[in-house]
Order: structure tokens, then sequence, then C-alpha cells
């Protein structure tokens, strides 16, 4: 290398205890700069959860806090009156304004049991109301029921397990075939496979739109079942690349003992491959939650056949102006994938790295 | 058991039709090409049934003036559909708003994966893995969900963004209605979809072999000099790779802009990308043939758009197994 020399002086150098501490600051400050990044990028999530615990006048309402809160009420003779922060000269006090007036009003302290009236010099209008920590779970309720959450999961749930169970299982033996047989035009159907990777689904779409419209299958699930059912170039590479790597001696053992094909696969490569199919099954299974295009085209005008992401951007469409009950909406809808992910996010790591760096 | 008593219960398991069993007195080699073609019978079929033979559909569909609801007056009209495309404002406008969007989108989702990977793959960060866990995870969130997430928290009065802006005295833009702040809040929402790509970098990154980077340190090399020198020409395969699935994707946008406008392109048509076109010519005023020839316009912009790249990548793509 031509680059000109530099000599640094690194922490390796300077003895045991100066290196351990240094390390252990640099680890230290390390992971408080990934938390910090990693914080503001997911800070949208936060926001999505006070929003949805909210209640809807909050966010506009100047000086309101950002937390769900409700303005603060006591009670005082019976009767219900809002609840200030007045600035005094030994510091702020919550008192409960019982007597408003422009140049002078009368408060009364909630912690005192005497109650006695407590005389304040200036504007009221001026002053802040206190706020109490109050979540409105009940945005949750309203989004569920007007949503009809329970059809949607179990819409959602059926489409996406059925179109898991094709693809999986038809890529299953399709990467079988391309990992163990040799045949004639072997690695040019390969290639094909593997460009159809790029072609976009756009070109595609208007004749098999047709095609199903004609079928009658226009306002039923098929066209989003069927279609999966015929391997995908993206499940049959991994589960090549992970059937390759199980020794042909296997095989060959299960056949020496009378095994055919079908039985091979089943016997030998698929139980030894169960870690590369759940990551297919999880890819195609959210894939399939989460997808949106397909399910516009063919269910926008059946509410009742619809999945959850549909039935969102049409709820988001009536309700934009009601944003406590979108976001709360959105929350139950990334529920069930954030769980599962969370669970299983090594298989789901490692599936990524396989199909795109082996390639 | 025997191959007999195996074979049907496999097959239906498999959920493909049974074929013909290749026949006994053939040669061994034959036999397995047989065999090979039965297993991937279900994708070639699926190939012809729903890749080339929509293909050519949509070819011929281009030509003529399809539509759903009258297909009985079909016509072929030539390149009709074609020449119309290049006098059609809207096509115009959607290819700007591509362009632009794609220019702003595609630098910040390479840099950010590659910064995330470069961050999570230090050898210094204690807990790398459950980090990981969380940048990926928003790919998880369905695209209509962190579509609403983001509008809300981008917000001009309401939204978390701006109060951040503001609390240090800025005041931040109009993102969603503004046709110039568009783009970059689109780029931004976009940041939670780099998953994958930092995840393919951090393995781009692994495969370096730690021998260049001591024998750079011994040279003298700084961390910045190592990175230019040693980590992009190594990692530019799995950088070209993550370009071109980013540029495909960008090409094929379409959730969000439909989510946050309804379809409609607000505001004024900023967000009318093109496969937003395609979708309100093919399927809202159901001009099926003209929206066939909007598809393969956006496939012939894909593939040059990747062949450039690829040209371009023989000369600058560093392969350590020699040339590919």
């Amino acid at each position: 290398m031509s680059t000109a020399v530099r000599h640094e002086r690194r922490f390796s150098e300077r003895g045991p205890v100066a290196k351990s501490y240094r390390g252990y600051l640099a680890r230290a400050s390390l992971l408080m700069f990934a938390t910090v990044v990693i914080g503001a990028y997911l800070l949208p999530l936060l926001y999505m959860v006070t929003s949805s615990l909210q209640q809807p006048s909050q966010s506009t309402t100047p000086g309101a806090p950002v937390w769900p809160a409700l303005p603060q009420t006591a009670v005082y003779q019976g009767q219900d009156y809002p609840v200030y922060r007045v600035p005094f000269d030994g510091g702020t006090r919550n008192l409960i304004l019982i007597d408003k007036g422009r140049e002078e009003s009368t408060f009364v302290d909630p912690t005192d049991p005497a109650q006695t009236p407590i005389p304040w010099t200036g504007h009221w209008r001026t002053l802040e109301q206190a706020w109490t920590f109050a979540p409105q779970v009940d945005n949750f309720t309203v989004a569920w029921n007007q949503l009809n959450f329970p059809m949607l999961l179990r819409n959602t749930f059926a489409i996406a397990a059925l179109s898991t169970l094709g693809a999986v299982l038809s890529s299953t033996v399709v990467a079988y075939g391309f990992a163990r047989f040799r045949f004639p035009g072997k690695n040019a159907l390969f290639v094909v496979l593997i460009a159809t990777i790029i072609l976009p689904f756009q070109v595609t779409l208007l004749p098999t739109y047709v095609m199903f419209t004609w079928l009658g299958w226009n306002g039923t699930w098929l066209p989003l079942i069927i279609p999966h059912c015929f391997a995908n170039a993206y499940n049959v590479f991994l589960l090549r690349q992970y059937f390759m790597s199980i020794p042909r001696e296997l095989d060959e053992a299960a056949m020496i003992d009378g095994a055919g094909p079908f039985r091979i696969l089943r016997s030998v490569i698929v139980p030894q491959s169960l870690a590369a199919i759940t990551a297919v099954s999880l890819f195609h299974f959210f894939f399939a939650w989460n997808d949106f295009f397909v399910p516009l085209l063919y269910l926008a005008g059946k509410p009742e056949l619809q999945p959850v992401s549909i039935a969102l951007q049409q709820y988001n469409a009536l309700y934009a102006t009601q944003p406590t009950l979108i976001q709360a909406s959105a929350l139950m809808t990334m529920v069930v994938p954030i769980v599962v992910f969370l669970l299983a996010q090594k298989a789901f790591m490692r599936g990524v790295v396989i199909t795109g760096v082996e390639k | 058991m025997t191959t007999q008593a195996a074979g049907p219960a496999a097959a239906a398991q498999a959920g493909t039709a049974r074929p013909a069993r290749p026949a006994r007195g053939l040669r061994p080699a034959t036999r397995e090409a047989l065999w090979g073609f039965v297993f991937i019978a279900p994708w070639m079929i699926g190939l012809l049934l729903f890749t080339a033979g929509p293909m050519i559909a949509s070819l011929v569909m281009s030509l003529t003036n399809f539509d759903l609801l009258h297909a009985d007056q079909t016509k072929f009209v030539g390149l009709d559909n074609y020449i119309r495309m290049w006098s059609d404002p809207t096509i115009a406008a959607s290819l700007i708003a591509t362009f632009k969007f794609a220019i702003l989108a595609i630098p910040l989702t390479m840099g950010a994966s590659l910064g995330f990977a470069l961050l999570l793959n230090h050898p210094g960060l204690p807990a790398k893995g459950p980090l990981r866990a969380l940048v990926y995870m928003p790919m998880m969130i369905p695209l209509v969900a962190s579509t609403l997430v983001w509008m809300g928290f981008l917000n001009t009065d309401t939204g978390w963004l701006n109060g951040i802006l503001r609390s240090f005295g800025l005041t931040g833009p109009d993102w969603i209605n503004s046709e110039v702040w568009i783009y970059p809040a689109l780029s931004i929402m976009g940041l939670w979809g780099i998953g994958n790509f930092m995840l393919i970098n951090i393995a781009g990154l692994q495969s370096v072999p730690t021998e260049l980077y001591e024998a750079a340190k011994i040279d003298g090399a700084g961390s910045w000099t190592s990175f230019r020198r040693i980590t992009i020409p190594l990692m530019s395969p799995v950088l070209l790779y993550n370009l071109v699935i980013i540029l495909i994707g960008t090409f094929q946008y379409f959730t969000q802009a439909y989510v946050m406008t309804n379809g409609r392109g607000d505001p004024n048509n900023a967000t009318l990308f093109i496969n937003l076109v395609l979708y309100n010519e093919g399927f809202k005023f159901n001009h099926m043939g003209y929206a066939a020839a909007i598809a393969w316009l956006l496939f012939a912009i894909v593939l040059v758009l990747t062949l450039f790249l690829f040209t371009f990548a023989r000369r600058r793509v560093y392969y350590a197994g020699g040339e590919r």
C-alpha cells in the first residue's frame, strides 16, 4: 500500500489497566450511541403508542403534555373545578380554581382539608392547566369494534396460512429438484428462476387479473393463494442452498434401503432442513400478512373477505380526522407480526443473509 | 417400505399432480433427469401460467385498446398506446416524481443500511443481536400501518418531528402536503425498510478477511483509508446487489403513496408514481391496453437501469473469486 505511513499510538499500547478501563468506556459509549440512534429510528412507534392512548382533542390543545393525559379536575363543595399550575414566590402549586377573575382569582389547595381560599393576583387565563396521566384504552375498543377486528384477523390468518402452505410445499419440492437431480437445461432454468426476481410484477399483472376475473375468482381469496402454490424464486433459492449442504451419503443410504426420491425428500431432506423451512414459512406468512396490492385489486369491494391491511387503509380514508383511532388500529395491526418476529428473529435474519449474499 | 408405497402419499402431500412414473428400463441418467423434471414441474407450470403466458398476453394487450368491461370491442391499435405515452402529461409527471424520489431515497437507503451495518458490526459493540433485531423489526410492520404511523409522526402541527424541531427553535416544513418536502418525507419513511439491506451488508462486512485490515494497519492506513480501500471494494458485489433490489423497489413504489392520498397522488401529482398511474389506468379507468403499455415502459426502465448498473459494475465491482 502506498499510503503515507502514520504512527499512531493506540490504547492497546498503554498498559493493561488503562486498556481495560478505556475498553470498557469505549464499549459503553458505543452502546449508548447505538441506543440513541436506534431510539430515534424507532421513535414513531412511541408516537403511535402515546397517540393511541390519548383523547382526540389532546394533540391540538396548546400546552398539553406529550403523554396521554386529561385536564386535571378536583371536587370543591360537591362540584368539579379545573386545576391550574399557579406560580408563587416559593414555586408552582397545583390549585383548584374556584373563582375566576381578570385581576385576582381564588384558589383552593386540594390537599388542604380546611379548604382555605387562596387569593392570587393576575389574569387566570395566563395560567397553565394541570394535567393528569389518563390513558384512553377506549380507543382500542372503539377501533376493534368499528373495524370488526376479529373477522379481519381471521381473514388475514386464513389467507396467509393457506398461501404459506402452498408456497412452502411447492418450493420444497422444486428446490429438491434443483438441489439433487441432474437434467438437461438445469443451469439455464435456474437462471430463469433467479431472473424472475428482477421481473416487475406489473408486467404480468393485467393478463393475470383478466384471467382470474374470467375464471370468476375476482372477489375471492383464490387469486391471493393459488399463484403462490407454484414455488417462488426466493424460497427455492434459500431451500436449495440449504438442501445442497446436506451430505449426499444420507440420500444414498436411504436409497439402498429402497427409498425412492419422494421418500428421500420426506424422510431425509425435510427433517434435516426444518430450520430453513421454518424461515421460508415465516417469510412467506408475513409477506402474505402484510401484502396490500393484490388484496386491493381483488377484495377492495368485499369487506367480509378483506385482510387487515386493506381494511386499515379504508378505515383511514374514512376516519383520518381521528388520529387517535388510526394510531390505535395501526398498533393492533402490527402486534402479531412484531411479536412473532421478536420470538423467531434468529431464523428470520439468517434466512435474509442466505438469500441475499450467497447468490 | 418400498418406493411404490411411499410415492403416492408423498406426491399427494407435495400438492402436485402425480406424474407418470419414469419407466423401469431407462438408463440411470435418464431416470434421474425425469425425476428432476418431475420435481421442478410445479415451478415450470407456474412459470407458464403466471409469468411467461401473462408476459406474452400483456405484450399483445399493450397493442390493443383492451378493456375488461368491453372485451368484445377489442381492436388492434398497433403502437398507439406507446405513442400516446409520449404526450401524456400524467406519464411525464409520474416519471419526474419517480426520478425525484429515487434520487433522494436510493442514496439515503444505501447510506443508512451501510451505516447501520458498520455500527452494528463494530467489534466493540455489546448486544449486537438484539440491536440488529430492533433495526430489522419495522420490516415486519404492515406498510399500511407504518405509513399511518409516519403520517402522524410527520404531521405539520401535531407530529413529533416538527415538535422536536420547534424545541430547537426551528419551524418544521409541511412534510406531507408540500410537493417539495414530500420526497424527503417518503425517503425518511423508507428507512424502516432497510432491514434486509443492513443484514446483507453485515454479512458482506464479515466476509472481508481481517488479515487485510491488519496488513493495512501495519502499512499505516487509518480507519477511513481502510474503509475506502478495503471495505468498499470488497463489499462492492453486495452493495451492487442491494442497489439493484432497491432500484427495482423504488420503481414499483405504490402502497405508501396510495395510503397517504387514497390514490390521488397529492400534493399536485407529486406522489403520482408510475405504478399508481398504472393502477389508475388499468383498474380505475379500465384502460387495460394502455396500462399494459405502461407496465412495459416500467419494465424497460428497470431493465435499462439494471443493465447499466451491471455494465458499470463489470469495471468497478471486485469479485473475490475472479470474474463472474
